[in-house]
């Protein structure tokens, strides 16, 4: 009864992702598919590496060369954002037992947005409340992907260009995290690095160079920026 | 399929499990609410936007005729729908379909 009532005090608190992810998911399995995959591979990658963005890249990742040294360190770029995550949800997972594992494995952009901003329902098991918020998002999330897989399998429509939509994401969370902030120079860095690199190594040998730069640029501006920030 | 199968699973994996090496490392290095050092938690500010610049750079790597100029009238559509009604379905789906008009009808 306990565990029933967490799961549907749960589930309107997710709708929004549900959207989001039921939408994204496809367009990700749509595209890995395109790319000559299995649906099954779609759901695979749901399943176990669970990062919106980051599956976007993998695609990107899979149709390259075989490189798994910078595979990982693509990765820990894409994803450190999540260690900063984890800092925030220390406490609160603090006393989650079994399931913090798990609410640790599913620690998206968008789960942990719900999971800081959702508030309790009265009454109800918070560690159950905030398990089912977490396991709720990632079965949108694989259904979603499998939908893409499984319709980008059936129908043969001219997916060229369909591409973009990871183009779109990035720009959109560009955008979002431009507003959020009142100092626009490391969103500047990033792509001016980028840009450079691109040039300069062309684009199988552009990724490593731009992130080294990256990391080093914000360490040396870290003072003036400071500065900036507390002035 | 560029990559074989065997080759394929590699990748997966090794991105499923430095995916949740970087959840998890908050977890690890701080068990007892330990102070966050100052520069990491710098970096925790700034390195997010830096990167998402880097991976928009990323997808547009391979870009070569003509000029990228619906890449650009794409990446600028998404800007302004999403500054306009700020939905993010909509911003990327319209984006999107709009790229793939342009591609497939305008600049073949």
């Amino acid at each position: 009864m306990k565990q029933k009532s967490a799961l549907r005090a749960a589930l309107p608190h997710t709708i929004p992702v549900m959207l989001g992810y039921l939408f994204l998911g496809a367009a990700f399995g749509i595209l890995l598919s395109s790319k000559g995959y299995h649906w099954g591979w779609a759901v695979l990658m749901s399943v176990f590496i669970y990062a919106g963005s980051m599956q976007f890249v993998a695609i990107g990742i899979l149709t390259g060369p075989f490189l798994p040294l910078q595979a990982v360190l693509m990765t820990l770029m894409v994803n450190a954002r999540h260690a900063f995550y984890g800092i925030s949800m220390l406490t609160k997972l603090k006393d989650m037992g079994k399931k913090k594992p798990y609410m640790i494995f599913s620690l998206t952009d968008e789960t942990f947005s719900l999971l800081c901003s959702a508030k309790v329902p009265e009454g109800v098991d918070k560690n159950r409340f905030l398990f089912f918020v977490s396991l709720l998002d990632q079965i949108y999330w694989v259904i979603g992907s499998a939908a893409g897989g499984i319709i980008g399998s059936l129908v043969s429509f001219n997916t060229k260009g369909i591409d973009f939509v990871m183009t779109a994401l990035f720009t959109v969370i560009f955008v979002n995290q431009w507003e959020e902030n009142k100092n626009h120079i490391p969103a500047l860095i990033g792509l001016g690095t980028s840009a450079l690199c691109l040039m300069a190594f062309g684009p199988s040998n552009f990724i490593l160079p731009s992130m080294a730069l990256i990391v080093l640029a914000l360490t040396f501006l870290k003072k003036p920026m400071g500065e900036v920030e507390n002035g | 399929m560029t990559l074989t199968t065997g080759q394929s699973l590699i990748m997966v994996f090794a991105i499923a499990l430095t995916t949740v090496f970087t959840r998890a490392l908050p977890f690890l290095l701080f068990p007892q609410n330990k102070e966050t050092p100052k520069y990491i938690r710098y970096l925790g500010r700034v390195l997010p936007c830096a990167v998402i610049g880097m991976l928009i750079i990323y997808c547009l790597k391979n870009v070569s005729a003509p000029f990228g100029i619906p890449e650009l009238i794409s990446v600028a559509a998404v800007v302004l729908l999403h500054k306009w009604r700020h939905n993010t379905l909509l911003s990327i789906g319209g984006g999107t379909v709009l790229y793939m008009l342009l591609i497939q009808f305008v600049f073949i």
